[in-house]
């Protein structure tokens, strides 16, 4: 029986890794077949099948399949992944049960990657066969100066160019060795690199094959493991993945792969060589703040709810992920549900308390069903439970679902909630973690934040804190999703712009039209117009642009949407989730919404906007929690910044999107109608006149503006304006 | 009051629940903070009829032990519960921020058109119920409808139809 609780991890770790050694990391191929809520309904469950199918058909030694959580790339899945040794893993989007049929004879059985259902053929990149990434990250980029360019002289002199690609990356993380350059698929990196170092690489590396042992560095970080495996370098290399560093890559369900990938090392490790103090003063000292939105230090946090003399404490994660457009939670559960609950465990140790819970949306069913999965095979292996690793420490956790409540994301509406009642906050203080749940202290941290905590212990505060801006630590999840061609999941280092966000991992504004605005923080955030995209993406700089970082929703609008309608929008969301306890709050945000109805109705009245704005200015000021406080920044920031859209709606009775039904108008362009009929025939009112083949017309006091004709039209003759 | 007092087999609107619920509430209390639970007990609840009755929700308070207005009040704070019976299926369109930017809104307008409903009541023929939900977090597969546990991802208004005569819908 090994003494301490980290050589028992180890031993654990040990073991699962020779029970999954030759079914899985000994494998030359590995195919990993997604497996997420969104991964599911866009049909990954039929394709899994069928590789099950083939495999039954055909034993094909060395070759092992699996499921793993969500990789991010949102917009192409089904995805699968064949993870070769030694090569670029090969990413297959959108597949079907048909394709598998066609990657399983062609590349599984014979070697010949399907070049067209790639993630690059599809996103119209080429596939290279090895990678050169430079890291632009802050610390890299002051002294990289010609690197970039001396790699892509080399490789041109050399003639490689058709094989080898120079991309750029985010930072990694390895500031103190920079500038650093990767090159995949042999996951080399190599250190304080300079324009003859370069030039050296290209010629014995990427040229000659063989790696020049001094420039490299071999050691070993939780971030900077998988990304070889992640694939696709010019989507994942802009990224840093640290809460997501297992998403995609482990079984979610299968704790024996946790394990293998140092889970479980950082509770053993805090167990065997840590007081309480270090801990928290490690969280402290990593500068990792709050990922739910409000971004107060983690380690404060903890360190009060430790300061409290009390017979019972708790912990809780808080997964009531309720802004509309955000998914970074569910996604991290889905696909990494151990690291939370180790999150959780050492942060129970921390400040003392021995039972846990998770407070988790209702409406994420597969979430829930692998958190519940990852309590009993946590229980069953002896982390959770009472002498945890043969320890002191005590510690359960327990699930508590939410049921539709927005506001229950509002810690003090969170413990009503937990304590069985109507979800409605109170006055702060007492805060949580001096009088919490029934009265006891209660220390409440977001999914995300607790995601990162194992990093922090493995890795080093010193390290965490060396990525992001002077006040904002780590990284931060995006959900990235709306008009932008790359929705999905990305995980970017704090101080990286929003306009890479939007152009680099996002890929620009889809179908080629203009940017307009983005939305970060949900209901509670801002829309940044095209001026405001070079700030960088930390709380505070967030915060001055009229926006906030939120919990991490982040959708990109194009000139088609209208920003009225979009803080309409955000408004009747808060209106409806308010819990009425307040009476600016309850009364406030309905008065602000009837206003915004009025204006996109094409009712408003000159002086609207400034009643909106000293309205807005009262119900920030004056409300209880959060949600009230924030309501109004939506309305706010698109005034602010997209005035001259609400005069156009006030004066001149025009939504200039065309979004605000109201407000638009549907003709037919005489030149491009052929006199089809297929818009009169649609039509429910029967306004279109004209007789086949010839010119139709919209009879505009008749017409109720529903947009059939639009949709009905192959000629693209109706003009919506 | 010590739980103990409540006497749970005889009661006879012990009858309105049923069994594994009543099972669940016998264990929580031995459990501490039993009454916490009453959430988790609303959802098996709405989970089995579909929707809350109101005389399950007497028994729920007498079992326990809960003040008949504080189980109502929480019944009807919560988005998740309803007081109405359901359609056979439930379609339920996301309208979530992502969703909406790409037309949702659109989709409940077309569906409330065909089914002949407002959002929230079930259709003449007792076959749908038309609801619209936050958003489920399939962002980039917007705009998504959800009838019963299947998603339908980047729908477009014509395609409703055919969605739904899977479901038995006919076209007026």
């Amino acid at each position: 029986m090994p003494t301490t609780p980290l050589a028992q991890v180890l031993k654990m770790r040990h073991e699962a890794i020779s029970r999954l050694f030759d079914a899985k990391f000994k494998a030359i191929t590995r195919i990993t077949v997604g497996s997420a809520t969104c991964e599911n309904a866009a049909g990954a469950n039929p394709v899994y099948d069928r590789f099950v199918h083939l495999f039954g058909q055909n034993k094909k030694p060395g070759v092992a399949l699996g499921r793993v959580g969500c990789a991010g790339r949102c917009d192409l899945e089904p995805v699968v992944t064949v993870i070769s040794k030694g090569k670029i893993p090969v990413k297959y989007v959108k597949m079907t049960p048909a394709k598998v049929d066609k990657v399983f004879e062609s590349h599984v059985l014979g070697g010949k990657v399907v070049e067209e259902y790639t993630m690059e053929h599809v996103a119209g990149l080429r596939q290279f066969k090895k990678i050169v990434s430079v890291c632009h990250g802050a610390g890299c980029i002051k002294k990289n100066l010609g690197v970039e360019k001396a790699f892509q002289d080399a490789i041109t002199e050399l003639g490689l160019g058709d094989s080898v690609a120079v991309t750029r990356s985010a930072c990694q993380g390895l500031c103190e060795r920079g500038p650093v350059a990767f090159v995949y698929p042999d996951s080399t990196v190599y250190q304080k690199v300079t324009p003859e170092i370069a030039k050296k690489i290209v010629e014995k590396h990427l040229h000659g094959g063989k790696p020049i042992a001094e420039h490299t560095w071999s050691g070993k970080r939780l971030a900077n493991r998988f990304l070889p495996i992640y694939g696709n370098v010019q989507f994942f290399g802009k990224q840093l993945r640290l809460t997501l560093r297992n998403c995609g890559v482990i079984d979610p369900e299968n704790l024996d792969e946790y394990l293998a990938v140092q889970g479980y090392e950082a509770l053993g490790h805090v167990l065997t060589n840590m007081s309480q103090k270090e801990v928290i003063d490690a969280v402290t000292k990593s500068g990792l703040r709050g990922r739910g939105g409000g971004g107060y230090p983690a380690g404060r946090k903890w360190q009060i709810a430790y300061d409290q003399k009390s017979d019972q404490k708790y912990f809780i994660c808080n997964a009531d992920e309720g802004d509309p457009g955000a998914f970074m939670d569910r996604s991290t559960i889905e696909g990494d549900p151990h690291t939370i609950l180790e999150g959780l465990m050492i942060g129970g140790y921390a400040i003392g308390a021995d039972k846990g819970f998770v407070y988790i949306r209702a409406e994420y069913p597969m979430a829930i069903q692998r958190l519940e999965k990852a309590i009993a095979d946590a229980r069953a292996a002896g982390l959770l439970g009472k002498n945890i690793l043969g320890s002191k420490f005590n510690f359960d956790i327990e699930l508590r679902l939410g049921a539709g409540a927005f506001v229950c994301g509002e810690e003090t509406a969170l413990l009503a909630s937990i304590e069985g009642s109507r979800g409605m906050p109170h006055p702060r203080p007492p805060y949580p973690t001096v009088s919490g749940l029934w009265g006891k202290p209660t220390c409440i941290n977001n999914v995300e934040t607790l995601a990162n905590v194992p990093v922090v212990i493995i890795d080093g505060p010193a390290w965490f804190s060396s990525i992001g801006t002077p006040k904002s630590k780590g990284t931060k999840v995006f959900s990235l999703a709306g008009k932008v061609n790359n929705t999905g999941l990305i995980e970017v280092p704090m101080g990286t712009t929003l306009r890479e966000v939007v152009y680099d991992v996002g890929g620009g504004i889809k179908g080629g039209k203009n940017f307009k605005a983005v939305q970060t923080g949900g209901p509670a955030g801002g829309c940044l117009p095209e001026s405001t995209l070079d700030t960088p993406v930390d709380y505070d700089s967030l915060a001055a642009a009229g926006s906030i970082m939120g919990s991490g929703g982040m959708i990109v609008m194009d000139e088609d949407s209208c920003m009225v309608d979009v803080a309409r929008f955000f408004l009747e969301f808060t209106q409806d989730e308010s819990c009425g306890k307040c009476t600016p709050c309850r009364e406030g945000t309905k008065r602000m919404l009837e206003m915004l109805e009025r204006i996109t109705a094409g009712k408003g009245k000159e002086g609207d906007v400034e009643k909106l704005l000293r309205l807005a200015d009262t119900v920030r000021k004056a409300s209880l929690c959060g949600l009230g406080q924030a309501a109004p920044n939506p309305v706010i920031s698109t005034i602010t910044h997209f005035r001259d859209e609400y005069d156009a709606h006030i004066r001149e009775k025009k939504c200039p999107a065309g979004v605000c039904a109201a407000l638009v108008t549907y003709t037919i362009i005489a030149d491009k109608c052929v006199g089809c009929t297929a818009c009169a025939r649609k039509c429910p009112v029967q306004c279109i006149s004209g007789a086949p083949k010839k010119v139709h017309v919209i009879n505009q006091d008749a017409c109720i503006k529903c947009g059939q004709c639009l949709l009905a039209c192959k000629f693209d003759a109706v003009l919506r304006k | 009051m010590s739980p103990k007092t409540v006497e749970t087999t005889t009661a006879p609107a012990a009858g309105e629940l049923p069994e594994h619920v009543l099972k669940f509430i016998e264990q929580t209390r031995l459990l501490p903070h039993p009454e916490s639970y009453l959430i988790a007990v609303l959802q098996m609840l709405q989970k089995h009829f579909g929707y809350l009755p109101a005389k399950s929700l007497d028994t729920v308070s007498q079992l326990m032990q809960i003040p008949s207005a504080k189980v109502t009040g929480v019944a009807t704070f919560y988005h998740f519960f309803t007081f109405v019976p359901k359609g056979k299926h439930t379609i339920s369109v996301c309208l979530g921020t992502a969703c909406y930017v790409k037309g949702a809104g659109i989709l409940v307008d077309r569906l409330k058109e065909m089914l002949g409903v407002e959002v929230g009541a079930a259709s003449k023929d007792g076959l749908f119920t038309l609801e619209v939900a936050r958003c489920v977090g399939a962002c980039a597969l917007a705009p998504v409808v959800i009838v019963d546990d299947k998603v339908y991802a980047n729908v477009k208004p014509d395609e409703l139809v055919k969605i739904l005569s899977k479901y038995g819908y006919k076209p007026k």
